[in-house]
């Protein structure tokens, strides 16, 4: 376990002094976090036409907008859209710090005194992972709290609040969201050992947020319905996937294809 | 401490496999300096991976520290100290943290303390907090050396420690190396530099996916040119090394004419300290005038370049 949080410190002290890196680990979230505040509060203060206000009479026969009037109706809707953001920001955060903490080590040829060391396969591919899943994890959680905290005080009233801390909500943040990241961080490592661009590991990795685009596209076109049974469907397929791509990872990632393909 | 048989490592080309490694018999003694000379491409440093366990073998099986590779490579890997071919540091992190990384990756208790032993060893202390891209290729190659130590590995393999240093930075690294020798670490010396190959090792090989021949630098020096004994004359006479082939001992006389009348006599014989006052003594006779006497010491350059060009001249000698 030393071993594992020695690498881990590294990976962060390392990704800290990374320009490109940190700039996508803080900077993006937070433009996404200010996207639906933005949204919230225009909503909540420009006129609405009547033809919009009988759209939004239809979205309340919805019953997860029970109790609310049309403006919060549609507040909610959008926010349950804008509700992707927070699930793609820890898919892109932990895919830059792989796409560097891996290919990067090749590029700069550090890392084939790091496979000498004693350390094992799985080992390195914890920490690794770890070390690129926990920066994109927390930061989603630090941006919902933003967007919550931002909400309570800047736009929505007490139903709209209460709909953005349902059981839906909950899910999506705090089962689906790390479900994904390690989703992300194992396609991250697996780009990682068959390239030796980081930037091309990164848009490769990046390719990971396309299914996510089912749950925007999906409820608009009818598809499937936004509530807390999507999304925990959404996580048992996700939460499968991950163990094969963990197998996956640990079997593409050999050391002698690494160091041997380095060209 | 490090031994192969039978040794090789096969990589898929585009028609038929690369034998970068093939057959590889070595054996190499506890506290002994190994250089490893090669042509580039030659294998060395997939040589190097396979003792490191970095890479696993076609065929053939290895030792390193009585540890079979391939069957305890984590205590390899915590058993010997490696050298990479560029320093691969992380660039970003401080010397010190560098270091530190490492020693704590190998479980070394203190870590700091080990690392501050040699920043200081090394003369890197007052760059300890200096990122490491801001270091010269002399520092960034003794940070890389430093790093291999930290956990006291009794075997150490080093690959190309001095290439692309300055004059000044590779006597560093050489010196360095030198100390080292004294500390009874076996050391596996993968170098270019035939003078730092000759300075430092105790054997050495020459390899090109094939052992060629492996022995101290003095024995393949013998083996390939014998001992010679090259008398320098103030008239050279043909008739001098006429007289000298009649001694049996004398394998073999060249006559090289040099300016004016001088010229030299290059000959060979078995034993040199014993025969040479006889030599002397009948050319004195003859009426030479005889300006120097000395023993002809072929380089190592001399004896790799025979060697590289002669393919399997020396194999199997020395073995």
């Amino acid at each position: 376990m030393n071993q594992v949080s020695t690498v881990i410190r590294k990976e962060w002290e390392d990704a800290r002094r990374n320009k490109t890196v940190l700039s996508v680990v803080i900077i993006v979230p937070l433009v996404m976090t200010a996207l639906p505040v933005a949204m919230l509060f225009i909503m909540g203060r420009v006129p609405v036409a009547a033809q919009d206000l009988e759209e939004m009479g239809r979205m309340l026969s919805n019953p997860i907008f029970a109790g609310m009037n049309p403006i919060e109706a549609m507040q909610s809707s959008i926010a349950s859209f804008m509700m992707i953001l927070f699930l793609m920001m820890p898919l892109m955060v932990p895919v830059t710090i792989a796409a560097y903490s891996i290919v990067g080590e090749k590029v700069s040829r550090s890392l084939e005194p790091l496979l000498a060391a004693p350390i094992t396969t799985t080992r390195l591919l914890v920490a690794k992972g770890l070390a690129a899943a926990i920066p994109g994890i927390v930061m989603a959680w630090i941006c919902y709290a933003l967007f919550l905290i931002s909400a309570r005080f800047l736009s929505a009233s007490d139903r709209v609040f209460a709909f953005f801390v349902d059981p839906m909500w909950l899910i999506a943040m705090f089962v689906l969201s790390p479900l994904l990241t390690v989703l992300a961080v194992n396609v991250g490592i697996i780009v990682s050992s068959r390239t030796s661009d980081p930037r091309s590991a990164e848009q490769l990795g990046s390719l990971v947020v396309l299914p996510l685009l089912v749950l925007l596209f999906g409820p608009m076109v009818g598809l499937i319905m936004l509530n807390s049974t999507t999304f925990w469907i959404c996580s048992v397929v996700v939460a499968l996937i991950d163990v094969g791509l963990i197998y996956l990872g640990v079997a593409l990632f050999q050391r002698e294809t690494i160091l041997t393909r380095w060209k | 401490m490090i031994r192969t048989q039978e040794l090789s490592k096969h990589f898929r080309g585009d028609g038929s496999p690369i034998k970068a490694v093939d057959g590889l018999n070595l054996e190499v003694s506890e506290g002994e300096v190994f250089g490893f000379l090669g042509p580039n491409g030659a294998g060395k440093t997939t040589t190097v991976r396979l003792l490191t366990c970095l890479i696993a073998p076609t065929s053939g099986r290895a030792w390193v520290n009585n540890l079979e590779v391939g069957r305890a490579d984590q205590q390899i890997r915590a058993q010997v100290g490696i050298l990479t071919e560029s320093p691969g540091l992380y660039e970003r992190l401080s010397a010190r943290r560098n270091l530190e990384f490492f020693a704590e990756l190998y479980g070394v208790k203190d870590a700091s303390g080990q690392a501050e032993k040699y920043l200081r060893l090394l003369g890197l202390w007052d760059r300890r907090e200096s990122e490491a891209n801001t270091l010269s290729k002399g520092m960034k190659q003794k940070l890389a050396i430093a790093r291999a130590l930290l956990h006291e590995p009794p075997v150490l393999f080093l690959d190309e420690p001095t290439s692309a240093l300055d004059p000044e930075a590779a006597k560093t690294v050489r010196d360095f190396i030198e100390t080292l020798r004294g500390q009874g670490r076996t050391i596996f010396l993968c170098t270019h530099n035939l003078d730092e190959a000759e300075r430092l090792c105790d054997r050495i090989a020459v390899f090109r996916q094939r052992l060629i021949a492996v022995d101290t630098p003095e024995a393949l020096r013998r083996q390939l040119f014998g001992r010679q004994t090259v008398v320098q004359l103030a008239r050279l006479d043909d008739q001098f090394a006429e007289t000298l082939r009649q001694f049996p001992f004398v394998k073999h006389v060249d006559s090289v004419r040099g300016d004016g009348e001088s010229g030299k006599l290059v000959i060979s014989l078995d034993d040199p300290p014993a025969q040479n006052p006889g030599i002397v003594q009948t050319l004195v006779d003859h009426g030479a005038q005889i300006q120097f006497v000395n023993e002809l010491r072929h380089s190592l350059e001399d004896i790799y370049l025979s060697l590289i060009h002669n393919g399997d001249a020396g194999q199997g000698g020395g073995q």
